[in-house]
């Protein structure tokens, strides 16, 4: 990962070398790429060090409590609570979400803005400089090859700008999770989601929207709670398998930067790496049918032991588990691997 | 000036005795082979489906208003416990909202409506090519209308009506959706679709064949080189639409699985043929509107439209792009890195020729004599917020971004700024420049600019707000939301009241023009409006150019006048 973000930065590089005419808004990125890790890696610390201290918390008695929603988290947000943040993305909990928003906010939002506003501007100026009165006498000018050339180079060059960092966040999405990642398979049903956990013992969690009057009395939003959560570990590669069974679904969480439709027949594959613990609620994207709207998701990220304790109340079972009777160290210190990984 | 015209006109009747002679009202209206006419029947069915696609919005602004379901029991007749019976209604809604102002509004209002009455008139045509074909394109077009309506009362598995959106996809409108309502909107669009291909060959065959001696390709007007870029597009476009809907058919009715993968089908196969027509589509939608933005400029710039051919060969080139660029619809279904890269690329090309027309616009202003009549400051407004939606557009280009904004009301608000916006705002543009022309009655230009602002306005504040549910995750097609979206949902809703209020203004003025109207003069705009309609009277004869209009070595792309007469 710390590879692929160099080498993101020595493209940036270059680019911004050739086009030095242009480099403001590219800069601006190259300084997110060094302030996006930054950001993340505190959080990440928190993560390992409230997981060191879960592991050692963690009995196979210890019962599994929902957690409660962060205000704010993973949710979108209320123009009364906080208007600016109403209007923008939610914050993001993976890198590549960071990177996409760093993207959205250095690069995209400033260049549109500007467009719109040259526009704006200069529709203002020929409204006030060209009316009837002040210019009487209209010129015959139809024809200047050299504005010509300008106004068609001018946006090419704007658009390789911006579409070094997008091919470059497709690559980043697209890849693959390692060997060990830990398979969530996400069906969709009209109209309510299943989880299966494949890499413990294939069970499956059938997932509900929570009623107005539960979701209140729980203290989450309601249209986004659900009854059973996708609970999966924090920090860790995570292989999210999508599919239809009757229809076609679309798995979405926007504080993840997360989007892959549930298709009947296909089985759709993408990594997915939630930084830090948390609830994060998301909602069906395609058209499904009748309840279409009601049939959210929420994704609760858990530490690596409180997910294992999760998934052995589940009726589940460790992966190696089986294989791996009185072998030394056992199932905990897999996961911990994938962790320092 | 107005010599010129009535001396045009006088000579034009010399040869013309006898052949304003119309005929009686069924035959004329019902049995038309008169391209006027027959434009006249489009603008009018335009805008009564425009009537009944704007009510539907209505309906869903106010039940998105505030947070749960208020208003969907009543029209779906259920019980208020009912979710189920409110969501089947809210997803027959979107699916009529959209069917109908794509294919009953804008479509009629543009390539019908317009395009029938001006091409043939802009390049020297006493009609179109084939004119009982272009009889039978409207009727087809009415009785697709009928087929849609018709489909919202049969029932359409969660209850009476198809509740599949504009899109149709599959398998939500084949094993999703039991009962005949699916079938019968699809079988409006085989109806509309045939209607406009007839359309498309007519306008191909006419701009060919018809132009008047003189007028090249190179001096036809910018708004006929719209309406042939579209018309291709119309024809290359739409029996791909057809294909993928019959078999929609024919896996609901017949048993085959071209999109069942229990059968060996592929649900995105359906999407990848949709959008091969669907993303076409959105550019015959707005490409009329760019020939007319570029007419209604230079007029009242008084000036020939900067770069000409650039103006020109841009559309030809989005088109061509747009048939190269429809996976961006379907970033999330699964594509493959490299496919998401290149639609990725291909989709941010487009920019380029749209960027060249705006500025194109902007500097046939500059330099000129701008005067701010109504059909100018619609054109002023459509420039502004076509931008704003082209550079959302540039935003969701992105694959990866649009990872978080697909299916959101980010994607609503893009669509709307260039379709609610661009298309409609250059519809209006064109109603006002031409209202003149066809009805021989000047409207008050103090209620169109009235017009002007409360819709510049009210659309605004519909739309722009929606970018923020988007960016939040607000998805589209929801009956119902998180409390957290309410307060930007209830601003849009606010604007849908003023933006219907706005059309008021639209409707007393027609009715003021119809009834007490000035008379329009031939040309009732100036010395900028040099294309051949504004040689006529206003109204036109029933048929015009008899003797063919003659475009002289000398005269260029803009100026289509004929030399003055000689004072005998």
């Amino acid at each position: 990962m710390g590879q692929m973000i160099g080498r993101i930065r020595l493209n940036l590089v270059a680019i911004l070398a050739a086009l030095g005419a242009l480099a403001l808004p590219g800069a601006l990125l190259a300084q997110v790429e060094m302030d996006a890790p930054a950001v993340e890696a505190p959080a990440g610390g928190e993560a390992a060090v409230e997981d060191d201290a879960a592991l050692e918390a963690a009995t196979p008695e210890s019962v599994y409590a929902p957690m409660a929603p962060t205000e704010g988290k993973g949710m979108p947000t209320a123009y009364q609570d906080d208007a600016l943040k109403s209007m923008t993305f939610q914050d993001q909990y993976t890198l590549d979400g960071a990177y996409a928003l760093g993207m959205h906010d250095y690069i995209l939002l400033p260049i549109i803005t500007v467009i719109s506003l040259l526009v704006l501007g200069l529709l203002l100026y020929v409204i006030a400089r060209f009316n009837r009165s002040s210019n009487p006498e209209p010129s015959k000018t139809t024809h200047n090859t050299l504005i010509e050339v300008i106004w068609t180079i001018v946006p090419v060059l704007i658009l390789v700008v911006i579409a070094v960092p997008s091919i470059t966040l497709l690559a980043r999405q697209y890849e693959t999770p390692p060997e060990d990642a830990i398979t969530v398979k996400a069906i969709g049903y009209q109209w309510y989601w299943g989880y299966e956990y494949p890499d413990h013992g294939g069970f499956e969690i059938v997932s509900n929207m929570k009623s107005k009057a539960e979701a209140l009395a729980d203290g989450e939003p309601y249209q986004l709670a659900v009854d059973n959560r996708m609970v999966v570990p924090a920090g860790v590669p995570l292989r999210l398998q999508t599919t239809g069974a009757d229809v076609i679904h679309s798995f979405a969480v926007p504080s993840l930067w997360f989007k892959q439709d549930a298709v009947p027949g296909r089985l759709n594959e993408k990594l997915l790496v939630i930084e830090e613990p948390g609830v994060y609620y998301g909602q069906c994207s395609e058209l499904c049918g009748t309840l279409h709207g009601f049939m959210p998701i929420t994704v609760e990220a858990l530490p690596m032991a409180e997910f294992e304790a999760w998934v052995l109340a589940q009726g589940g079972e460790l992966p190696g588990a089986a294989e791996a009777v009185g072998a030394e160290g056992g199932d905990a210190e897999a996961p911990a691997v994938a962790l320092a990984e | 000036m107005a010599t010129t015209a009535e001396g045009f006109q006088a000579h034009q009747e010399d040869h013309a005795h006898g052949a304003d002679h119309k005929p009686g009202f069924f035959a004329r209206w019902f049995m038309s082979t008169n391209h006027k006419d027959i434009g006249t029947l489009y603008l009018i069915f335009a805008i009564i489906a425009g009537i009944v696609g704007g009510a539907i919005s209505g309906i869903m602004r106010a039940e998105l208003a505030e947070p749960g379901i208020q208003y969907l029991h009543w029209w779906a007749n259920s019980s208020p416990e009912d979710l189920a019976a409110a969501g089947h209604m809210w997803n027959v809604f979107i699916t009529a909202h959209g069917l109908i102002m794509v294919f009953f509004m804008v479509m009629p209002a543009m390539i019908g409506g317009f395009g029938n009455w001006f091409v043939p008139l802009m390049i020297g045509a006493p009609d179109m090519a084939f004119p009982r074909m272009n009889n039978v394109s409207f009727w087809l077009t009415v009785a697709g209308f009928c087929s849609l309506l018709f489909s919202m009362f049969v029932p359409g598995g969660g209850g009476m009506g198809a509740g599949v959106g504009w899109t149709v996809y599959a398998p939500l409108s084949t094993s999703g959706s039991p009962g005949p309502a699916v079938d019968f909107a699809i079988f409006s669009l085989h109806l509309a679709g045939a209607g406009s291909i007839l359309g498309a060959t007519n306008f191909i065959t006419t701009i060919f064949n018809m132009r008047a001696p003189g007028m090249t390709l190179h001096k036809m007007p910018l708004f006929v080189w719209s309406v042939l870029v579209t018309a291709f597009l119309l024809l290359l476009a739409l029996p791909v639409l057809a294909a993928a809907i019959t078999m929609l058919l024919t896996d609901r009715n017949f048993a085959t699985t071209f999109f069942d993968p229990a059968g060996g089908g592929d649900p995105v196969l359906y999407q990848h043929l949709f959008w091969f027509f669907g993303h076409p589509e959105v550019y015959i939608m707005i490409l009329p509107g760019f020939g007319m933005i570029s007419q209604i400029v230079a007029t009242f710039s008084r000036k020939p439209v900067f770069g000409y051919l650039g103006m020109a060969y841009a559309m030809v080139a989005i088109g061509v792009v747009g048939f190269i660029v429809w996976a961006h619809h379907m970033y999330t279904v699964g594509l493959d890195v490299n496919t998401k890269m290149y639609f990725t690329a291909a989709t941010m090309v487009i920019a380029v020729p749209t960027g060249v027309k705006i500025f194109s616009w902007i500097a046939t202003m500059w330099g000129g004599s701008l005067e701010f009549k109504s059909p100018m400051v619609w054109s002023l407004g459509f420039i502004f917020l076509f931008t704003v939606g082209g550079v959302t557009g540039v935003v969701l280009a992105n694959g990866g971004v649009d990872d978080n904004l697909h299916d959101t009301y980010y994607v609503v608000a893009h669509f709307h700024y260039v379709l609610s916006m661009g298309a409609v705002f250059s519809m209006f543009a064109g109603f006002y420049y031409w209202f003149p022309k066809m009805s021989g009655r000047m409207h008050s230009e103090l209620l169109s600019h009235i017009h002007f602002w409360t819709f510049f306005v009210g659309v605004n504040i519909i739309f722009f707000p929606q970018h923020f549910l988007g960016m939040q995750g607000m998805p589209r097609r929801y009956p119902d939301y998180a409390d957290a979206f309410a307060f930007w949902h209830e601003i849009s809703t606010l604007g849908y009241w003023i933006t219907a209020g706005s059309m008021i203004f639209f409707f007393v003025n027609i009715a003021y023009a119809l009834a007490a109207g000035r008379r329009a003069e031939g040309n009732p705009w100036g010395e900028g409006a040099t294309t051949l309609e504004w040689t006529l009277s206003s109204p036109p004869p029933f048929h015009q150019f008899e003797t063919l209009p003659v475009i002289e070595d000398h005269q260029d792309y803009h100026d289509h006048r004929p030399l003055p007469q000689p004072a005998e």
